[in-house]
């Protein structure tokens, strides 16, 4: 499964551990909340990246002491219409204001990049290769957004805003 | 109405051009058919019995006359040359091509209409009010307020994968023609002690197999607050909405497990967090919204024109005055309802030739604005006094001039399984028998204010639990069977039906209405005592009394 990482299909650092896969000495490595949690302490220790994969019913919460400690955060869409993910993408972008890599896993398709990269989302696990070939055409099919989010671009009611402040210098 | 600017264009033509894309991957194979469903489905095109279905939205209720001329276009270059106006101010193209539909979209881009937010399980188009802004009386105009929500609830890039669909309505009048007790949000304009804007917020109402009668979850909501607040509540039933059981998904379900205090502790919470971040509305966003509805010009004329004096000696043109024209907040200017339920037709169907001779008079007597209401029937909302006759003598000729708004044959109801591939029973023949039992306007008028809702499954599409008398097919052995209900509301002060005894046969319905209607024109106090009122007076007895006697 290609992996998309700043807009570019990159090869994949982190392996992903089982609850019970004995601990590999070094590596970077992407471990399930319930392990997590257990061995917080044990795995941060060691040398290597950790990153967490958090599914959609566990509270975010439980999470956000360990944010300045994790190098990723894996968010789970176990189908593409379980939106739960979405949510909690914002919540550790905008209420947390976690900064490290934010990946997207499961049934991750085309047609929600442009959703994902607005929930602060900045790291894909795709589905499908031709998808992650599009990525970059895709991610730009929006110019006009009208909801404010952690993302940074500008809404439509600010972009009008700045339209009648700057017709008004003028005039 | 509301002038799209360059940037909602923009966004519009994205919308069209991403679709095409989505359209061809699914053609070419490279989308599986499940993976397209979604997609399609945000773009408003079900699969139905015969054909893929078309779901256009208008929001809130309003047209511009371009824009009902490109409904036409699109009912007749695409379609069969009819559209369907449905319950939540949409319209529906029965029988379009796939292939077709990236043209037909794009066709209606070029007038500002899409079909996002119409399906799928995000917020679906806003509704409101088909009054709005010329109901004398109304605190202040709702669709200022109906777009800002149009444009958040647009592709929302965190609900736009909610565990059900999202129904937000919002009215400004205290009578409440937009039934926001009934939806999942319902908002209802309101002043405070300063005069300042804001909403008594309802959440929790919708129809459906389970349902509920909205609960209010904050009684006054600051304007300026209005998009934060809104989006907690999302925020919250994003995050817990069940998603194990499609029937239990809506938020009234959860509104309902967690109780309404619960549940808005946990709004508080969340709206606590975000009421003071990017999402608060300055006095000066409203402004810009309000600057780009284009208000008439009205003029100073008089309250009782001639015209209007001498067409009161025709009959025909004063049965249809007293019926379908309403007082507007200009004297000198009247609300004109167009009843889409002739006599033995369909409820809610337009022609293609229809549509373009409304948006000729509407251009001609109505500052170029057409309404759409829930009861699938239009309105063109600034007609002068003195225009009334001529209007009537046009509509006349259309076949839209019958004065039956309200009445018992002014009935509410879905396609069901004529078109629909969640029907159990059969809507529409019902409706049209049931108009024809009733098609003397004497005796419609004698019955007085009476509505009529069919739904063909218990999905409930026409609203069968706040019908007067609602009508729910089901199937029981292979067979259609009706439940009747009586004493269901859909205003400000909403209620449900309550059955009346066993379910009926396909052929029984109409008797079974009639003598419903019977009971009720010998139990009525005076000839003002409404169906409605009747039944809250007497309750369900003597109404199931009369029809199960002889059955």
């Amino acid at each position: 499964m290609p992996l998309v990482n700043g807009g570019k299909i990159v090869d994949d650092s982190f392996v992903k551990l089982a609850v019970d896969t004995p601990l590999p000495e070094g590596g970077d490595i992407l471990v399930p909340a319930e392990r997590f949690v257990g061995e917080a302490d044990a795995l941060l220790k060691r040398a290597g990246k950790v990153g967490v994969i958090w599914p959609n019913n566990r509270d975010i919460d439980e999470l956000v002491p360990y944010l300045g400690k994790v190098a990723a955060v894996a968010l789970v869409f176990p189908s593409f219409r379980d939106g739960r993910a979405y949510s909690q993408a914002r919540l550790l972008r905008e209420r947390y204001n976690y900064r490290g890599e934010l990946r997207a896993t499961g049934q991750v398709l085309r047609d929600q990049f442009v959703f994902m990269l607005r929930a602060g989302f900045d790291s894909f696990e795709v589905k499908k290769q031709a998808d992650a070939e599009a990525f970059m055409q895709t991610a730009k099919r929006y110019s006009v957004f009208y909801q404010p989010t952690g993302d940074g671009r500008i809404t439509a009611l600010h972009r009008r805003m700045q339209l009648r402040h700057s017709e008004g210098v003028g005039t | 109405m509301y002038a799209y600017d360059e940037i909602d264009r923009t966004l519009v033509n994205e919308r069209v051009s991403e679709f095409r894309d989505q359209v061809k991957r699914r053609l070419s194979g490279e989308l599986t058919e499940d993976e397209f469903k979604m997609l399609r489905l945000q773009n408003g095109v079900y699969l139905q019995l015969h054909a893929y279905m078309f779901r256009v939205a208008i929001p809130y209720g309003t047209l511009a006359s371009n824009q009902l001329r490109a409904l036409a276009h699109v009912a007749r270059k695409y379609d069969r040359g009819y559209g369907h106006f449905t319950t939540r101010q949409n319209i529906q193209f029965n029988w379009i091509k796939l292939s077709d539909l990236p043209d037909a979209l794009a066709d209606l881009a070029e007038v500002g209409i899409h079909a996002m937010q119409t399906s799928g399980n995000n917020m679906r188009n806003v509704t409101s009010d088909q009054w709005a802004g010329v109901a004398p009386g109304e605190i202040e105009d709702p669709r200022i307020w109906s777009e800002l929500i149009r444009q958040h609830t647009t592709l929302h890039p965190e609900f736009s994968f909610l565990p059900r669909k999202f129904k937000i309505a919002i009215t400004a009048s205290d009578h409440d023609r937009a039934a926001i007790k009934v939806h999942d949000i319902g908002l209802r304009l309101i002043k405070n002690e300063k005069g300042e804007t804001g909403f008594e917020v309802l959440v929790g109402g919708g129809l459906g197999r389970t349902p509920f009668i909205g609960k209010t979850i904050k009684h006054f909501v600051h304007g300026r607050d209005l998009l934060s607040y809104i989006e907690a509540i999302l925020r919250v039933y994003n995050q817990y909405g069940r998603r194990d059981n499609i029937y239990k998904a809506r938020i009234k379900i959860l509104v309902h497990e967690l109780g309404i205090e619960k549940f808005s502790r946990e709004v508080e919470d969340e709206w606590q967090h975000i009421r003071n971040s990017s999402l608060q509305i300055d006095d000066e966003v409203i402004e810009d919204i309000r600057s780009r509805f284009i208000y008439p010009a009205y003029e100073k004329l008089p309250h009782m024109p001639d015209e209007l004096r001498q067409a009161a000696a025709d009959p025909d043109f004063e049965a249809w005055r007293k019926n379908s024209v309403a007082a507007h907040k200009n004297p000198g200017y009247s609300i004109v309802t167009i009843s889409l339920k002739p006599i033995g037709a369909p409820p809610g169907d337009a022609t293609a030739e229809q549509m373009d001779a409304l948006a000729d008079l509407a251009d001609k007597y109505s500052f170029g604005e057409i309404r759409v209401g829930h009861e699938q029937n239009l309105a063109l909302p600034h007609v002068a006094k003195r225009d009334l006759p001529a209007l009537w003598k046009a509509l006349d000729k259309l076949g839209l001039a019958t004065p039956n708004v309200n009445l018992i044959t002014d009935i509410i109801a879905c396609p069901g399984l004529d078109y629909c591939s969640l029907a159990n029973a059969r809507s529409i023949p019902i409706a049209q028998e049931l108009t024809r039992r009733f098609a003397n306007h004497e005796l419609a008028n004698l019955i007085g204010r009476l509505h009529i809702n069919i739904s063909g499954c218990i999905n409930a599409c026409g609203h069968h639990h706040v019908g007067h008398i609602g009508i729910l097919g089901v199937e029981k052995n292979g067979e259609e069977v009706y439940q009747i209900t009586i004493g269901g509301r859909a205003d400000e002060g909403a209620a449900l039906g309550n059955l009346i005894g066993p379910g009926v046969k396909f052929d029984e319905v109409a008797d079974v209405v009639e003598d419903i209607v019977e009971a009720y024109l010998a139990l009525r106090e005076r000839p003002e005592e409404l169906f409605i009122d009747t039944v809250k007076r007497l309750g369900v007895e003597p109404f199931k009394e009369r029809v199960y006697a002889t059955r």
